[in-house]
């Protein structure tokens, strides 16, 4: 594995191998010290054009717990805002002695041109509405500590599928490790291409709750047009919204996932939200270890062979 | 591939070594075996459950995975990342880490700094259960296994369950899956 860009092509075994090794860097997490030396002496680079949270703070916690150096990149105080192009961007950064790159682009395939230009292990931290495979192998993960597997759990994502590339990388993921998913939202936020996914589609998120061991929710993506093709957030919470009276249909050990920021009161309601049976802040934490596991693969071996 | 230590001769190392580390240390209450994965674990159990045979006191063996503090990770094909897991405080704690093969000793060196950042033991011994020299650093084991010298372009492959499907040691010019 030369970079880390989409879950599309990962076969089973190694999402597997990635998820045992993210238990390993876990422990580390856990520790009075949570560091080790693995990568001593590499810099890393977090390259987000894209504003960010979580996943860039949870890039650089990974970086750091395995002693890595970090450079970030912030387009607002950039020469970016002189007109450099991405590539003279990318390549001053190189330049600078980078190992590994990590960026988030608002265009699709932006963490592929990168991986043309440059000579280093590049990491997609999230492409337009296209992939964002760090957020698929968390959210496997997350499921994978509460159930020991994904195989032939029944998974709905709920929401914008359309706009959203946490759908995108989780269906590719969940369904390689097994998973049986089913895809809910209205037809006009669905992927044009959903024909080729390996998922089932269906409107009616009332008639799928019963049998469902996982409810992923997704954000509604404001930001991405999500919010013009329906009439309002009430009429969006109203059919596809985690409310406490769907959360009450659930089976009893069935979780909830959500990939953040949350918009409470429209995808998931504030109780649903702080519920134990909500896993979105484990999903936070198991974060920053399937990201060590990813680091350390990338700058751990062949690459240097 | 010749075998030199047959699972017999495994059987009596395991109960000799068990002997050898309750008499250094008066006893087992202390005393916290760590093997280093992947095949010092199987040992370690082993040889924890001989002492809490031979003292009548429970003995536990933990995991310390050295795969993130290795020196060479550059240079070699890389090590998995395996299950460290500490049983009981390490500080104040007599250390017994648990190898199959003693060779550069560039594993024992990044054991003990994983010991390092996980608490301040009060010793920190070694047991292997093959010595095969050529060391690298200045590190030497406490109890050993069977000392065999080897010419560096020979392989020592030790087998042991459950990792493996049989238990021995065989040297020879290629390495045993």
């Amino acid at each position: 594995m030369k970079h880390f860009l989409t879950t599309e092509d990962l076969d089973r075994n190694t999402i597997e191998e990635l998820l045992d090794e993210a238990d390993g860097f876990a422990e580390v997490l856990t520790r009075p010290i949570p560091k080790v030396p693995a990568l001593r002496g590499k810099t890393i680079a977090t390259m987000f054009f894209e504003p960010s949270t979580r996943t860039k703070m949870s890039f650089d916690k990974a970086a750091k717990a395995l002693s890595a150096d970090t450079v970030s990149f912030s387009p607002g105080t950039s020469a970016l805002s002189k007109g450099e192009s991405l590539k003279d961007t990318a390549l001053t950064i190189r330049a600078m002695g980078v190992d590994l790159m990590v960026v988030r682009h608002k265009a699709t395939g932006a963490a592929w041109r990168l991986a043309d230009w440059l000579d280093i292990p590049i990491v997609n931290g999230g492409d337009g509405a296209h992939q964002h495979p760090t957020q698929a192998l968390l959210d496997c993960q997350t499921i994978r500590q509460r159930f020991g597997s994904l195989e032939g759990l029944e998974i709905a994502i709920v929401g914008d599928i359309k706009h959203s590339r946490v759908a995108r990388s989780n269906v590719f993921a969940m369904a390689t490790l097994g998973a049986k998913v089913t895809l809910v939202g209205p037809p006009t936020l669905l992927p044009v291409d959903v024909g080729s996914w390996p998922v089932t589609t269906t409107a009616d998120l009332d008639g799928v709750l019963p049998n469902i061991d996982v409810v992923y929710l997704l954000r509604v993506q404001t930001e991405r047009g999500g919010a013009s093709v329906f009439p309002s957030f009430a009429e969006y919470a109203e059919r596809f919204g985690m409310s406490d009276r769907r959360f009450s249909a659930l089976k009893p050990d069935a979780v909830v996932l959500h990939p953040g920021p949350m918009n409470r009161g429209v995808e998931i309601s504030h109780d649903v939200a702080d519920d134990d049976r909500a896993l979105i802040l484990e999903q936070v934490s198991n974060g920053v270890a399937t990201r060590m596991a990813v680091l350390f693969r990338l700058l751990g071996r062949e690459h240097h062979a | 591939m010749r075998q030199v230590m047959t699972a017999e001769d495994l059987g009596r190392v395991v109960r000799r070594i068990a002997n050898e580390i309750i008499e250094r240390n008066h006893g087992t209450a202390d005393v916290l075996l760590l093997g280093i994965p992947t095949r010092g674990k199987p040992f370690a159990d082993r040889i924890a459950s001989a002492m809490s045979e031979i003292e009548d006191e429970e003995v536990v063996a933990g995991s310390l995975d050295i795969g993130m503090y290795r020196d060479d990770l550059d240079s070699r094909p890389r090590t998995r990342i395996g299950p460290t897991d500490i049983p009981k405080p390490i500080d104040g704690a007599d250390i017994v880490l648990v190898d199959d093969v003693l060779y550069t000793g560039r594993t024992i060196r990044a054991a003990l700094d994983a010991l390092a950042d996980l608490g301040r033991p009060r010793t920190v011994q070694l047991a292997v259960i093959v010595d095969r020299g050529h060391r690298q650093l200045p590190i030497r084991p406490d109890f050993v296994g069977k000392n065999i010298p080897t010419s560096i372009t020979e392989h020592v492959s030790v087998r042991i369950t459950p990792h493996d499907d049989e238990d021995g040691v065989w040297i020879g010019n290629e390495v045993l899956g």
